[in-house]
C-alpha cells in the first residue's frame, strides 16, 4: 500500500507541473490587465501605469513570469492580486475556508439522506417510496444548480425563514455566540441544501443499484436460509458489500469539495473560492485565478487518488496498478 | 442478475407471455418495448426543440428585440376559449391587458385584462419581417393577434372604455409568457434564445468530436509515443475542474466581445474542455477493433494504414463514439448556462437561456415576475431529456453501465 502511494504520487509531481504550466499560460493569453483599465483615466499618466507595470512584473516576457511565479508558489507565495494589491494566499485562504464549509456539510447531507434512501429504495423495490427516489433523482440530477439556487432565493424572499444569500447578517458582531452560530447555520442552510441534491442523488442510485445486485449472490441467500431476520441479512450481510462502490464515490466526491460549489456559491452571495474566481475573472486578477486553479486541480487529483486507495482497500480482489 | 429479474418483471407485466427481442424490433407487433417507447418520445421532443430552434423566426410572435413600451413586466397572458357572457369560442383569444395601478417603475405595476376588447389567436399573422435563417424574407408568424373584436354584447361600453385606453391598448400583442423590464416578449426571447443555447451545444459536440476522433484514432492506431504524449495532455486537461477550466479559458478573451465571435468562443471553450473524454472512447474502440482479425488479415495482405483506417477502423469506431459523446451534450448546456449567466457567454441583447436567467437574479423581479424563471424549466427539459437520451444510449451499448454523472452545471 505504501509503496503503492509512493508510486502514485510520483505519478501526480508531472501531472501538477503540467497543469501549472497549462493553466499559467491560457490564463496569460488574457488580453489587458487590471491597469489597462487605467488607461481611460486621464488623471493617471501612461508613464505612470508602465511603472507600475513593471513594478508588478507585467511587462516581462510569459516564461520569466512563469518561472517566477513557479519559485514563489514552491516557497508557498501564490504572488499578488492585481485587485487587490495584497498577497493572494491572503484572499484565498478564508474562501477556501468557506468553500469547505459548504461542500463539506452538503456532502454530510448527500451521505446521510441519501444512502438510507437508497436502501429503503432498494427494500421495497417497486413500491410508490422506490418510484419517488427515483423520480427525486431524475429531477434533481438534470436541474440547472443556476435555477436550483434562483429558486432559493426565491423561497428566501419570499418567507423569510431564510436570509437571502450571504454568509452572516450585518448586526453579526453584535450577537452573542450562540445567536452567531444559529446566524451562520441558517445561512448555510440554503446553499448547502442545494449543492447536495445532485450528489444525493448520486448516491442513492448506486446504493439501490448495488444493493439489488448484492441480494441475489449466494452468500445473501444462505444467510437467509440460515434462518437470520431480513433487517440483520441487509445490515449484516449485504449493505457492508453494496456499500463498497459508494465509498469510491464518495472519494471522488472528495476531488470536487472546492470546483463543485461555485455557480452556488456566486448566486447565494457566498464568499468561498468559486465565487472569487468569477470575480477575478472580471478584474483580470489572474495571480487570483491562478491560485485558485492550481488548488481546485491540486483537490481533483488528491480526490481521484483517495478514491483509487479507497477502492483498493475496500476490495482486496482489486489489484491496483499505478 | 439484473438482467433476469428486469425478464421476470417483463414477463409479469404482459401476462406471462415472454416478449422476445424480435417484438419490439417489429413495427407492427402490438406490444410495446416501454423503453423503446420512451426513447421515440425523447427523440421526438428533441426533434421538436431542434424544429423550433431552426424556424425560431416564424415560430416566435415577435423579434427577440421588440420592445413593448405599453407593456413592461407584463405577465402572462391567459388564453381564453370563454367570453363574458359564456360564449364558447372555438378559437382561442386572449384579452387586451391594460396598466391599471401606479404608473412608476416597473414592478409597482399591475395589470388587468380588458374584458371589452378580445384579440382572437389565429395562425400565419403578419407581423415584425425577418430573414428566415437569414435566407428566406418574410414576415408571417406561426400565430400572433390581428385586429380587435369589439365585444358584441355591449357596444357602448367598450366605447366608454376606449379612452382610458388609448395610450397605447390600441394595438394588439400577444405575450404568452409575459415581458420583461424591457417589454420584450419573454416567449420569443426563450424560441431564439434556444437557437443560441442549441447551436453552441451541437458545434460544440462536433468540433469536440472531430477532435476526439483525430486524436483518439492516432493514439490508439499507433500507440507508442504519440500515444502517450495526447494521453498524458488529455489527462492534464482533466486535471483541472471543468468550471475552473472554463472560466480560465474565458479569461483568455476580452471581456466584450461581438455575438459572432461569443459563439465560437464558447464552442471553442467547451470542445477543449471535453475532447479528452472523446478521445478516451474512441482510443478504447479503436483498439479494440484494431486487435480484430480482420484487421491482423488486411494488415498481413500489406494494406496502408490509411486503407486501414478508412476501411476498417473508422466505420467500426464512429457509430459508438457519435452515440456515447452524445452524453457530454447536457453539460454544454449547462455550461452556457453558466457563463451567460455570470455575464461572460452570450451577451444582451442576444437572448439565451443562461443570460435570461441572470434578469431573474434581481430580487425585485425575482420576487414579483415569476415568468423570467421559465428559460430555467427550458434548460431543464432540454437537460432531462439529453440525459435520458443518455441512459438510453448508454443502456444499449453497455448494459452494465451504472448511474455515474457529472454535470457542470
Amino acid at each position: 500500500m505504501t509503496r503503492l502511494l509512493i508510486r502514485r504520487l510520483v505519478h501526480v509531481i508531472p501531472l501538477l507541473f503540467g497543469v501549472s504550466i497549462l493553466s499559467f499560460f491560457i490564463i496569460a493569453l488574457t488580453p489587458g490587465d487590471p491597469l489597462s483599465d487605467l488607461l481611460s483615466n486621464p488623471r493617471i499618466s501612461r508613464e505612470t501605469i508602465e511603472a507600475l507595470r513593471h513594478r508588478l512584473g507585467l511587462d516581462l516576457p510569459i516564461y520569466v513570469r512563469y518561472g517566477r511565479w513557479l519559485i514563489g508558489l514552491l516557497r508557498g507565495d501564490f504572488g499578488l492580486s492585481l485587485q487587490y494589491q495584497v498577497p493572494v494566499s491572503s484572499i484565498i485562504s478564508p474562501a477556501l475556508v468557506n468553500t469547505l464549509i459548504l461542500s463539506l456539510s452538503a456532502t454530510l447531507v448527500s451521505l446521510l439522506i441519501g444512502i438510507p434512501l437508497g436502501v429503503i429504495a432498494a427494500v421495497r423495490r417497486g413500491s410508490v417510496i422506490d418510484r419517488m427516489c427515483g423520480f427525486l433523482a431524475t429531477v434533481s440530477l438534470s436541474t440547472p444548480r443556476i435555477f436550483l439556487g434562483l429558486l432559493a432565493l426565491l423561497l428566501a424572499a419570499k418567507t423569510g425563514w431564510f436570509p437571502i444569500g450571504g454568509q452572516y447578517s450585518s448586526s453579526f458582531d453584535r450577537l452573542t455566540g450562540v445567536e452567531k452560530l444559529m446566524d451562520a447555520l441558517r445561512h448555510l442552510v440554503l446553499p448547502a441544501l442545494i449543492l447536495s441534491l445532485a450528489p444525493l442523488a448520486i448516491y442513492l442510485r448506486q446504493m439501490r443499484g448495488n444493493l439489488l445486485d448484492t441480494m441475489d449472490d449466494d452468500y445473501v441467500r444462505i444467510a437467509r436460509a440460515k434462518g437470520l431476520s431480513e433487517t440483520a441479512v441487509i445490515v449484516k450481510h449485504a449493505l457492508r458489500t453494496a456499500l463498497g462502490p459508494v465509498i469510491t464515490l464518495f472519494g471522488y466526491s472528495i476531488g470536487n469539495l472546492l470546483s463543485g460549489s461555485a455557480l452556488v456559491e456566486t448566486i447565494m452571495a457566498w464568499p468561498g473560492i468559486g465565487k472569487m474566481t468569477v470575480e477575478a475573472v472580471f478584474a483580470r486578477d489572474i495571480y487570483v485565478l491562478m491560485a485558485a486553479v492550481m488548488i481546485a486541480s491540486v483537490m481533483l487529483i488528491a480526490g481521484n487518488l483517495l478514491a483509487d486507495l479507497l477502492l483498493g482497500m475496500n476490495d482486496p480482489r482489486i489489484k491496483l496498478e499505478a | 442478475m439484473r438482467l433476469r429479474e428486469k425478464r421476470k418483471e417483463s414477463a409479469f407485466r404482459f401476462k406471462g407471455r415472454r416478449r422476445t427481442s424480435r417484438d419490439w424490433l417489429n413495427p407492427k407487433s402490438k406490444i410495446q418495448n416501454p423503453k423503446s417507447e420512451r426513447v421515440r418520445l425523447i427523440i421526438l421532443l428533441l426533434g421538436w426543440l431542434c424544429l423550433v430552434a431552426t424556424l425560431a423566426e416564424f415560430i416566435a410572435p415577435y423579434l427577440p428585440g421588440t420592445q413593448h413600451r405599453q407593456s413592461i413586466n407584463l405577465p402572462p397572458m391567459r388564453v381564453h376559449f370563454f367570453a363574458e357572457d359564456g360564449r364558447l369560442h372555438l378559437r382561442p383569444f386572449v384579452y387586451q391587458v391594460e396598466r391599471v395601478a401606479p404608473r412608476g417603475v416597473g414592478a409597482g405595476r399591475r395589470y388587468a385584462e380588458n374584458k371589452q376588447q378580445r384579440y382572437p389567436i389565429r395562425f400565419f399573422v403578419q407581423g415584425d419581417s425577418y430573414q428566415l435563417l437569414g435566407l428566406v424574407a418574410s414576415s408571417v408568424h406561426l400565430f400572433g393577434t390581428e385586429k380587435q373584436v369589439a365585444s358584441r354584447q355591449s357596444p357602448v361600453a367598450s366605447e366608454k372604455q376606449l379612452p382610458a385606453t388609448s395610450e397605447g391598448a390600441t394595438h394588439a400583442t400577444i405575450h404568452l409568457l409575459g415581458t420583461d423590464h424591457l417589454g420584450r416578449d419573454v416567449f420569443s426571447r426563450l424560441v431564439y434564445g434556444s437557437r443560441v443555447t442549441l447551436s453552441i451545444a451541437l458545434t460544440s459536440l462536433i468540433v469536440s468530436l472531430l477532435l476526439g476522433l483525430i486524436v483518439g484514432g492516432v493514439s490508439g492506431y499507433f500507440g507508442g509515443r504519440v500515444d502517450a504524449v495526447f494521453m498524458r495532455f488529455g489527462e492534464l486537461v482533466q486535471s483541472i475542474p471543468a468550471i475552473f477550466l472554463i472560466l480560465a479559458l474565458r479569461a483568455a478573451f476580452p471581456l466584450e466581445i461581438s455575438f459572432g465571435k461569443t459563439l465560437a468562443m464558447l464552442t471553442g471553450i467547451f470542445a477543449f474542455a471535453s475532447w479528452p473524454e472523446v478521445a478516451r472512447l474512441v482510443r478504447s474502440n479503436v483498439l479494440s477493433v484494431t486487435a480484430r482479425d480482420f484487421v491482423l488479415s488486411a494488415k498481413a495482405v500489406g494494406a496502408s494504414d490509411a486503407w486501414i483506417m478508412r476501411r476498417h477502423v473508422l466505420p467500426n469506431t464512429l457509430t459508438p463514439a457519435v452515440l456515447q459523446a452524445a452524453i457530454i451534450v447536457p453539460s454544454f448546456i449547462l455550461g452556457e448556462a453558466a457563463l451567460s449567466f455570470l455575464g461572460v457567454g452570450v451577451q444582451e441583447p442576444q437572448p439565451s437561456w443562461g443570460n435570461m436567467l441572470a434578469a431573474a437574479q434581481d430580487l425585485t423581479v425575482l420576487l414579483n415576475s415569476w415568468w423570467m424563471l421559465t428559460p430555467g424549466v427550458a434548460i431543464f427539459v432540454t437537460v432531462v431529456a439529453f440525459n435520458a437520451l443518455g441512459d438510453a444510449i448508454r443502456d444499449a451499448l453497455d448494459p452494465r453501465w451504472r448511474g455515474r454523472s457529472q454535470g457542470w452545471g
